[in-house]
């Protein structure tokens, strides 16, 4: 007799696209986050293949720092043309000039907090009942028990303790006007399988992902490139090295990793002998034992 | 590129742990993500930080799943955490669960999405209530394989005697209950014994470890291939000059398979009309079976839209709008009212119901029906009589978890209340 199997990534993928069109089709006003990121990457093509022939039915939304790698913004705005996406970019700059954030400064000032802010106001403008995000489970101890269907509260915040329950494949989406969704169609991938999927797609990436040259400084451990908005101290000395990035966050908190990877399949040796979670080299999560916790709690993603 | 081709080939399996407080069950999978290797330096250090910190002895394996504050401070897991790790055979997926009596709710959660279930009994307690809980409620929601891990027998000087008697005492449970294949493994998960590596401290016994029975334990029938079940999610009219008559019909498959050419009967309208195609963005596909998602057109143009259910006109599921439960009550703050309206959800459809009977709650320690308290609250667990507003197009539970399992929703909060498994 014929056996139906489906292997690990297929099953995964089939999730995703479920998770997917439900959101779709138990909200009136999705949106799908893009960071230009991997994750976000493998959540748009999953978004395209859920309704495929026909385009997305919801907007990307970028919301940007201002401290974003050039690369990102031009990919971002080359993968929403190809695919007919509507993109929605809201910036950091605009909530600091309006007053709504204060920006920090020194020596190790990140707009990376400041994004909160942006993001629910840029929810809040379009009234977005949903919004997808390509967080992993596997990234972080809090997200380990998150849902796919996270309740946010009318401020935008995260109770752990008073999250629905999900069985089988059941989702409830039922909300209160006001309060809105955060939606995870990618909580059971690790970050081996999102390289393996990048992998069997053949989906272009950001160049920041593989291997380059570049002027960085050590601060605390991680590899940070140096940009206009890198505070330096006395001690720190740039230096050329050939490296790259394992994630796609904030120039000023992203840290780099030196590596020689210049192609996928590389990446995917280097992520099975890595030793350091991709999280290892963000600055935003050493600044406490529960600096995620915390940060989902006031809105964060 | 061996190693891609592997990683190709990988099969999946969803496991649940269930203990009691202090059973070293996040030590247990502390044990199993670190001799595994997928624990990565920046990860254990933290640990060994925190470990230092709180001033304990050795390193606290359980710090590596004990994932927000409150859990960290009160030194108990308060809710159903994931996690992952994966061997050159297979990836997983381990719903780690509470174990106190107030948590029911999380280990049903957990159940439902398991192919297996991880029982841990403490050597020295032996079988206790909470044991015979976790294997009921893993029975309840049809998981196929418990493996049944006696821990701590290091503090028994690695006895046979007292593994024997445990299991002789499990096994005597478990023969009330329907569970198809139980497997029993002396371990510690303290020191690592036949967690991934095979124990010198128990020659007596020869069965496996227990990563190995994780990897090979079979997984193949955990889907229904038989009864070909299609709820439609979502209809795709992509309104577009190149696609401009297209109408595909998108969803999950819930059971058996479906062939281009298949005489399908569409839910609830009755009509009748043949397959055309099985598309995805990669190509069309010759068939679909269970868990893919698809998208399907169809030869006529039939009205179909989400809720509806595409099945086969000789193979139809129940049509009813009268369904029997066993049902696991959430709220904490209300208790299940008869006669009230509630939200059920089940497969894609949506429809309102109203408990027509508490049958009988069970006891859940000893499996005993309890028939002068009738009052459903948190973790009971109850058979029920509902009525819905429109038909469901339902199969047992035993025989489909997708097509009968419903969730229940309560309408003032919009709060998931309750979870149903069909009888």
């Amino acid at each position: 007799m014929k056996t139906y199997n489906l292997t690990h990534l297929k099953q995964l993928e089939a999730e995703s696209i479920f998770v997917i069109r439900e959101v779709a089709a138990q909200f009136e006003r999705p949106v799908l986050l893009f960071s230009g990121g991997k994750d976000s990457i493998v959540m748009t093509r999953l978004a395209q293949k859920a309704f495929w022939p026909a385009r997305l039915p919801f907007p990307l939304l970028h919301v940007d720092t201002g401290h974003n790698f050039p690369e990102t913004i031009e990919y971002r705005d080359n993968l929403a043309k190809d695919i007919g996406a509507e993109l929605v970019v809201r910036y950091v700059q605009d909530s600091i000039d309006k007053g709504r954030v204060k920006e920090e400064t020194g020596y190790n000032a990140s707009r990376n907090m400041l994004q909160t802010v942006t993001l629910l106001d840029a929810l809040e403008e379009f009234q977005f009942d949903a919004a997808m995000g390509g967080a992993r489970r596997d990234e972080e101890k809090a997200r380990a028990k998150e849902r796919f269907f996270s309740h946010r509260t009318e401020f935008g915040q995260w109770d752990p303790k008073n999250q629905r329950p999900e069985l089988w494949n059941l989702f409830n989406g039922k909300k209160n006007f006001g309060e809105h969704f955060r939606v995870f169609p990618l909580s059971n991938w690790t970050e081996m399988d999102i390289w393996q999927y990048i992998a069997l797609e053949n989906l272009p990436l950001p160049t920041i992902y593989f291997s380059h040259e570049r002027e960085v400084i050590e601060r605390s451990g991680t590899l940070l490139a140096t940009s206009e908005f890198l505070t330096l101290n006395d001690q720190e000395v740039p230096s050329k090295r050939i490296v790259r990035f394992r994630t796609v966050g904030d120039m000023t908190c992203t840290g780099a990793v030196e590596s020689e990877a210049n192609s996928v399949q590389d990446i995917i040796g280097e992520v099975a002998a890595a030793r350091v979670t991709e999280r290892g080299g963000r600055a935003d999560d050493k600044r406490s034992e529960t600096a995620m916790e915390d940060r989902k709690k006031e809105g964060y993603f | 590129m061996s190693h891609q081709k592997n990683y190709l080939d990988m099969d999946l399996l969803r496991f649940t742990t269930a203990g009691s407080v202090d059973d070293g069950k996040s030590t247990l999978i502390g044990r199993l993500l670190y001799d595994s290797k997928s624990i990565f330096e920046d990860q254990l250090e933290a640990v060994e930080r925190s470990s230092k910190q709180r001033g304990d002895e050795i390193v606290n394996l359980a710090l590596l799943t004990d994932g927000l504050r409150s859990e960290r401070e009160q030194g108990i897991t308060i809710d159903v955490a994931y996690r992952y790790f994966a061997t050159p055979r297979r990836k997983f997926i381990i719903a780690d669960t509470p174990g106190h009596i107030q948590y029911t709710r999380n280990m049903v959660t957990g159940a439902s999405t398991a192919n297996l279930a991880i029982i841990l009994v403490d050597a020295r307690k032996g079988v206790i209530e909470q044991t015979c809980r976790h294997a009921f409620i893993a029975s309840l929601l049809k998981i196929q394989h418990i493996v049944v891990c006696v821990n701590k027998m290091d503090l028994v000087n690695y006895e046979e005697d007292v593994y024997e008697k445990i299991k002789d005492d499990f096994a005597d449970f478990a023969s009330r209950l329907d569970v198809p294949n139980v497997d029993f493994i002396p371990i510690s998960a303290l020191n690592g014994d036949n967690v991934v590596d095979r124990s010198n401290n128990m020659p007596w016994y020869g069965g496996n470890t227990l990563l190995y029975n994780l990897e090979t334990v079979y997984i193949g029938a955990e889907y229904n291939h038989v009864d070909a079940r299609f709820p439609i999610q979502w209809v795709i009219r992509p309104q577009s000059k190149e696609h401009h008559d297209f109408r595909g019909f998108a969803g999950r498959v819930a059971g058996g398979v479906f062939k281009k050419g298949d005489e399908v009967l569409a839910l609830p309208s009755g009509f009748k009309s043949k397959i055309k195609g099985i598309h995805t963005i990669d190509g069309d596909l010759e068939e679909a079976f269970a868990p893919m998602s698809v998208c399907i057109t169809l030869e006529d143009e039939l009205d179909i839209s989400r809720g509806d259910m595409i099945v086969k006109p000789n193979n139809p599921p129940d049509s009813t709008q009268d369904v029997e439960a066993m049902v696991c009550w959430f709220s904490d703050t209300s208790s299940l009212q008869a006669g009230k309206k509630y939200t059920l959800r089940h497969t894609t459809r949506e429809v309102k119901c109203i408990p027509k009977e508490v049958r009988y709650k069970v006891n859940i320690n000893n499996l005993h029906k309890i028939e002068d308290d009738l009052e459903v609250k948190l973790n009971d667990i109850a058979r029920i009589a509902f009525r819905v507003s429109s038909p469901l197009f339902v199969d047992s539970y035993n025989r489909n978890r997708l097509t009968g399992s419903f969730i229940l929703v309560d309408d003032m909060t919009n709060v998931t209340v309750g979870a149903g498994m069909i009888l």
